[in-house]
């Protein structure tokens, strides 16, 4: 307890059993009374504590905390571990054990955690004896927040946990094998400074390292002094505002049109604490050939993993922006920038208006976000779950502060988007949080409303009812001749569940509630459910088939 | 595609922690990478261990294997080489029946022409070892073998130290320890 207290933990996410049951007994006096430091947050799986921890490291930029039990406690959080580590989500998961003495027995609870969770997380480690855990947990944290973030985790046997020892407090700020912050090659800025002041249609693509290196104002510098156009990555949506004029939209498969396409003609693509993942690339083969690549990021492994750079700046942006920004002369690109504006209206009229302002028929994913966007306050904090109402959700939600989106971006995990919204509203309570879910994801961790309903944690959710895992039906629909393989769901009464929380709810048919409906929701205090009955073949678009060129990207099927 | 491929050498130095040879093979294993041979020992740097790895693969792949083992919080550097930056060793043990041996002295003959050594002799078996490259050791097993001596036959992972003039590793801890100092 005291080693969490001198990491600054204020909040865990938790679900106690055998093997922990020390630590918990502890916990039950640091949660009241005078010693009170934290609040534990029981959830109702332990999936939905390492989502929640991810939420509210997401909205707050502090570390995730999650404490769980042995066995099937720590084996129900590998999703949440693997989807930090793919998010670069900064969490520490401490997990109860069997004591060393049974360890390799089979011992009832027992599995080799550190073993399991080795590939999937930054660091994972058994802390075996009570003399280890000030330096265990303190190095967690250590590793957890500093470089590129990432998911930490605590194997901790019960003997480690009943041992009485003196407490001698233990810092760890340096490990000599891990460099956390490369050092700023001078060469390498100026290099890049030089092929972007010789550009003539300079395009950045913006990622989610610019949020973990608290470098928003950095980037705006830097893209305003030389006029560059951005392209925002998914999980890099709030690292510029919405409404920036240099913002030229979301990357990726169901990104905006012109952006995709204008990544096959700039001729230099600045790519800024951002992966390259496919879903932004498509095709690497035919990826940006015309352009020369130059690659800010704090993570050596990730420089030419997928595309081919020619001056890689490798450290953290919050250094290198600045550097960079130093040595690159102001400059316009007008006319490369109005070359946009073409691609932007032929999207709005083909895919954006139809979207969001459909005159007839069911109603649509796309105009529920722009509803709720439009209501929303400034400072919302939009979490999505997977699938359809992702790709929505990201495309048409407004964006004005940083560290406004939270969405599983690599993993995909589709349960993500409550337990995900349970911790935003305890990272970020001042804020609003929106969290947008299909009927498929609604029910992967619909457990948790339990958490919601105990907390009173006022999660705003939209519910987009469409009766089919969306997605999936989408791409059979496009790319297996219609066959509707289980897609179809048949859903619950969700206003029976609803009541039987206690969470007030809305359901939405008309257009014309619509309106009142979210006013109605952003307006009451505490948890909300708006469920919305959507069309059942609403598509995303536009879309760049899997594999297939960004420019490529059909802006209809 | 196995054309393309060339034998790599890994030298990977790690903090003595458990778990850490488990870690490297997962970036192995993950991308369907066989170890063509391991080797790991104690380094001349104390609490310094050192893996010595060998894997075919093309250059691109073992660049990214190289980097995501180098990523690891307790690997202290991995570096990639081919066979003209190292000088290479490996040890080959041929346990031989020393009956088959008095009775054919081309067998001696065959071992000093190798440049190998008889390490062990008794009534019944006979320890010859051999250090040298992969296709030495084979060879003389493959020589050994026509004689129908040979009991048992072993060969070592390879070991590998750098041709170059900088002992890159220690410099790096040096760096960072000085660096740990001035923070």
């Amino acid at each position: 307890m005291r080693a969490l207290q001198a990491e600054g933990v204020k909040t865990i996410f938790g679900y106690p059993g055998g093997s922990i049951m020390p630590v918990y007994d502890a916990l039950y006096d640091y949660t009241r009374g005078e010693k009170k430091c934290f609040d534990h947050i029981l959830v109702r799986h332990e999936q939905g504590a390492t989502h929640a921890a991810e939420g509210y490291a997401r909205v707050s930029g502090e570390v995730g905390v999650t404490l769980v039990t042995s066995g099937p406690g720590v084996t129900n959080t590998l999703t949440g571990i693997a989807d930090a580590m793919l998010d670069s989500t900064p969490i520490v998961v401490i997990a109860g054990q069997v004591p060393i003495s049974a360890l390799g027995t089979d011992a009832f609870q027992e599995v080799d955690l550190v073993g399991l969770a080795q590939p999937i997380s930054k660091w994972s480690y058994q802390i075996r004896h009570a003399e280890d855990v000030a330096w265990a947990v303190s190095r967690a944290f250590y590793i957890a927040r500093t470089g590129r973030p990432g998911p930490v985790v605590l194997d901790f046997p019960k003997n480690a946990q009943v041992e009485e020892i003196d407490w001698e407090p233990k810092k760890v700020d340096f490990i000599r094998s891990y460099v956390p912050y490369p050092k700023l090659d001078s060469e390498a800025v100026r290099q890049a400074a030089e092929l972007i002041n010789n550009a003539k249609r300079p395009l950045a693509l913006v990622g989610q390292g610019v949020e973990l290196g608290n470098a928003q104002e950095e980037l705006k510098a830097f893209l305003e002094k030389a006029d560059i156009p951005a392209g925002r990555t998914m999980l890099g949506l709030s690292a510029l505002p919405s409404n920036h004029p240099l913002n030229v939209g979301m990357l990726g498969m169901h990104g905006n049109y012109a952006v995709n396409l204008k990544e096959q003609e700039c001729d230099v693509l600045i790519a800024i604490g951002m992966r390259f993942s496919d879903r932004v690339t498509g095709n690497l083969k035919t990826y940006a050939k015309q352009a020369k690549i130059i690659h800010l990021d704090i993570d050596r492994s990730e420089i030419d993993k997928n595309v081919k750079t020619n001056v890689a700046v490798v450290a953290d942006c919050k250094e290198s922006l600045p550097a960079l920004t130093a040595l690159i002369n102001p400059n316009t690109h007008q006319e490369w920038r109005e070359s946009y504006k073409p691609l932007d209206d032929k999207e709005r009229v083909k895919v954006i208006e139809p979207a969001i302002h459909p005159k007839e028929g069911p109603l649509l994913m796309g105009e529920i976000v722009n509803a709720v966007a439009e209501q929303a306050a400034d400072d919302a904090v939009l979490v999505t779950d997977v699938g359809q109402n992702q790709l929505f959700a990201t495309r048409y939600f407004k964006y004005h502060n940083k560290r406004s989106v939270c969405t599983s971006g690599g993993l995909g995990t589709m349960g993500y988007g409550m337990p995900a919204a349970i911790g935003a509203t305890f990272g970020a309570p001042q804020r609003q949080v929106c969290c947008f879910m299909g009927d498929g994801g609604f029910q992967m961790n619909i457990q948790e409303l339990g958490t919601i309903m105990e907390q009173k944690a006022p999660v705003k959710m939209i519910l987009m009812n469409n009766h089919y895992l969306g997605n999936v039906r989408q791409w059979q629909d496009m790319f297996w001749m219609r066959r509707k393989s289980f897609t179809k769901m048949m859903n619950p009464c969700y206003e029976a569940i609803a009541q039987g929380y206690g969470i007030p709810y809305v359901a939405v048919v008309d257009r014309k509630d619509l309106a009142k409906a979210i006013e109605q929701m952003l307006t009451t205090d505490g948890p909300f459910i708006m469920e919305c009955a959507i069309k059942e073949d609403d598509d995303v678009l536009p879309m760049t088939p899997p594999g297939m060129n960004v420019n490529d990207m059909k802006l209809e099927i | 595609m196995e054309d393309k491929n060339k034998l790599y050498t890994l030298l990977v130095y790690s903090e003595n922690v458990a778990g850490i040879l488990n870690q490297i093979t997962a970036v192995f294993t993950r991308r369907q990478v066989n170890i063509e041979s391991l080797n790991v020992s104690a380094s001349s740097i104390p609490g310094v261990h050192k893996y010595t790895i060998t894997a075919w693969s093309d250059e691109d792949q073992i660049n990214k294997i190289t980097r995501q083992i180098e990523k690891k919080i307790d690997v202290v550097k991995a570096n990639y080489f081919t066979d003209d930056q190292l000088f290479i060793r490996e040890a080959g043990l041929y346990k031989l029946s020393t009956d088959k041996v008095l009775a054919n002295p081309e067998i001696s003959r065959t071992v000093r022409r190798y440049d190998a050594t008889i390490t062990e002799v008794n009534p019944t078996y006979t320890i010859v070892m051999k250090s040298g490259k992969t296709d030495e050791i084979i060879e003389l097993f493959r020589a050994l073998d026509a004689f129908d001596c040979v009991l048992q036959y072993t060969r070592s992972g390879r070991i590998a130290v750098t041709r170059g003039m900088q002992e890159q590793v220690s410099a790096f801890l040096e760096e960072r320890e000085k660096g740990k100092s001035e923070e």
